[in-house]
């Protein structure tokens, strides 16, 4: 028995369940340390209420129904409007980087359309639409529109030419090249896309709602700031941390089902 | 064989899918393998690219059948006659003609990459191969056999991405195989693999060569290869035809035997001479 054997493993096996958990330990941590820096009176709770104030504020609105209301109205808006953006930018992506004349003809346009901040243009908005819902629609949908256009198109260009021309030896059509070889070849690039996506989603609702709305989570902090909840402020942000979270999750899964041939999705 | 065998004690359906085996294989042998091939008659072939003419006039008669292999310089024309074999190209003159006006899916192309969609199953990919018959209810059966015939049966449903080089390349060979191709062109198919794959491979492309009788054209900078798996050998040179050697020699060939290593060493000195002096061409 050598000396190696008789020291013990430094790699102990790891437990499945423990794995999943590892994620969470530092916001975990975070919640833990600001609770005892707002019991020990380290931190004010005019300036930061304690995680614990937070979750009873939650409690009471969600029993007035008022927090469900708005996350709702909020998603609802998110969604549609992603939607609405998304499905252009997917269709522009597709047509320009499917047809030379569709791209001579508009990409020199979006591109210069996408240097504009979308938020620069809320006054304007404001001006167009009130503080309707159509534009908050607007701006996620405009917000939304580039990353999805972008690489969509960077996605299908950059397919394999080589790949192509197999298929066309092959003898597919046109819709076959495009189902079987080109979308799927352009799909990781197009998922790039949709997270960024998402991202910039949530940030345009946020602004949005902040500035022009009566009702939404955004709506929510801005009421509460003028009668100085600051719980439901702190809350209202939270929230907003966990629904992107959410929607990344989201997008995750339906790349690690799409996806699944890629080296880098293969489970070991 | 054994793979039938295999079929019978696992899969789900067991008797079906060795029945549809069985039938390829009675349907494979019914066809005259002679007849299989396409003879083919290229006459005044030239092709330039601008100013840049590549081809410059190739006349050349290959029988039904015959395994020839094209060996020349980088940059000679050799992969441009392949490609204008295979469809790929048009000729700037001069033309091609096959025995019989050919099918789609009877003249088909390995190229040195495998050219595998990585996102489709490994038996997908070989379903890719049987071009307008992909809907036909056998296809299943027939890219199966295919796969069987190159022995990869067991990798059916991987991904391509788990495969070696060795292997993928034999799905695309699976591929060009399933169609049943009469004529099969292979631009430097063994070129990326490492030595001991490529003595494999080369059996293997000898021993489908024989058992489905197809025209094949391998299109090879190792003159070794040429002469260990073709009946004829032509070099390029110049972007015309320098020398056209018959490899009369019985299979299987050994390889390193005095034969093979003399026909090498001449073809060798004639591309090495080649470079030195184009004159006398």
């Amino acid at each position: 028995m050598s000396l190696i054997d008789s020291l013990p493993r430094v790699s102990a096996p790891k437990l499945p369940k423990v794995d999943g958990l590892i994620p969470w330990i530092v916001p975990l941590a975070i919640i833990l340390v600001w609770q005892l820096a707002c019991v020990t009176g380290f931190v004010p709770s005019r300036v930061l209420p304690a995680p614990t104030d937070v979750a009873l504020a939650g409690w009471k609105l969600l029993l007035s129904g008022e927090l469900v209301r708005n996350i709702w109205v909020s998603f609802w808006r998110a969604s549609i409007g992603f939607l609405i953006g998304g499905g252009i930018g997917f269709a522009f992506g597709l047509a320009n980087g499917l047809s030379q004349l569709s791209a001579k003809l508009t990409d020199t346009t979006l591109q210069m359309v996408r240097n504009i901040p979308h938020l620069a243009l809320i006054p304007l908005v404001i001006l167009w639409f009130g503080i309707d819902e159509s534009a908050k629609l607007f701006l996620v949908a405009l917000g939304v529109f580039f990353p999805i256009y972008l690489n969509t198109l960077h996605g299908i260009r950059t397919v394999d030419p080589q790949l192509i021309e197999m298929g066309r030896i092959y003898g597919m059509t046109d819709g076959e090249l495009f189902r079987r070889v080109i979308f799927p070849g352009a799909l990781p690039s197009i998922f790039v896309g949709l997270r960024f996506a998402l991202g910039i989603m949530w940030l345009t609702l946020i602004v949005a709602e902040t500035i022009a709305a009566s009702s939404g989570l955004g709506y929510m902090a801005m009421q509460a700031r003028e009668f100085m909840l600051i719980d439901v402020v702190v809350l209202s942000i939270l929230i907003y941390a966990l629904l992107g979270k959410l929607a990344d999750s989201a997008s995750r899964a339906l790349e690690r089902l799409t996806l699944s041939w890629h080296p880098a999705f293969q489970k070991k | 064989m054994q793979e039938v065998l295999r079929f019978q004690s696992a899969g789900a359906e067991p008797v079906q899918r060795a029945d549809f085996i069985a039938e390829a294989e009675l349907l494979r042998r019914g066809s005259d393998n002679a007849a299989r091939g396409l003879s083919l008659t290229i006459r005044g072939l030239r092709k330039s690219f601008g100013d840049n003419e590549v081809l410059r006039g190739i006349d050349l008669h290959i029988p039904a059948g015959q395994f020839v292999a094209i060996v020349g310089r980088s940059g000679c024309g050799k992969s441009t006659l392949l490609r204008l074999i295979a469809g790929l190209d048009k000729p700037t003159a001069g033309g091609i003609a096959f025995g019989e006006q050919p099918r789609a899916q009877d003249i088909r192309v390995m190229f040195q990459e495998p050219r595998l969609l990585p996102w489709a199953r490994v038996l997908s990919n070989v379903e890719v191969g049987l071009g307008r018959e992909r809907a036909s209810a056998d296809a299943q059966a027939r890219a199966e056999h295919a796969l069987v015939e190159v022995g990869l049966g067991d990798k059916r449903e991987q991904w391509p991405s788990v495969l070696s080089g060795g292997q993928k390349q034999r799905v695309a060979l699976a591929r060009a195989l399933v169609s049943q191709p009469r004529v099969l062109a292979f631009d430097e198919p063994l070129g990326a693999l490492d030595a001991l794959t490529r003595i494999s491979m080369q059996q293997l492309l000898e021993r489908v060569w024989r058992d489905q009788g197809f025209g094949a054209i391998l299109v090879t900078h190792d003159v070794a290869e040429a002469v260990a798996l073709a009946d004829r050998v032509l070099v390029i040179e110049d972007g015309r035809i320098a020398e056209d050697v018959t490899i009369d020699l019985p299979r299987p060939r050994r390889r390193g035997s005095a034969e093979l290593a003399a026909l090498e060493g001449e073809i060798l000195k004639h591309l090495l001479e080649g470079s030195d002096d184009t004159s006398d061409l």
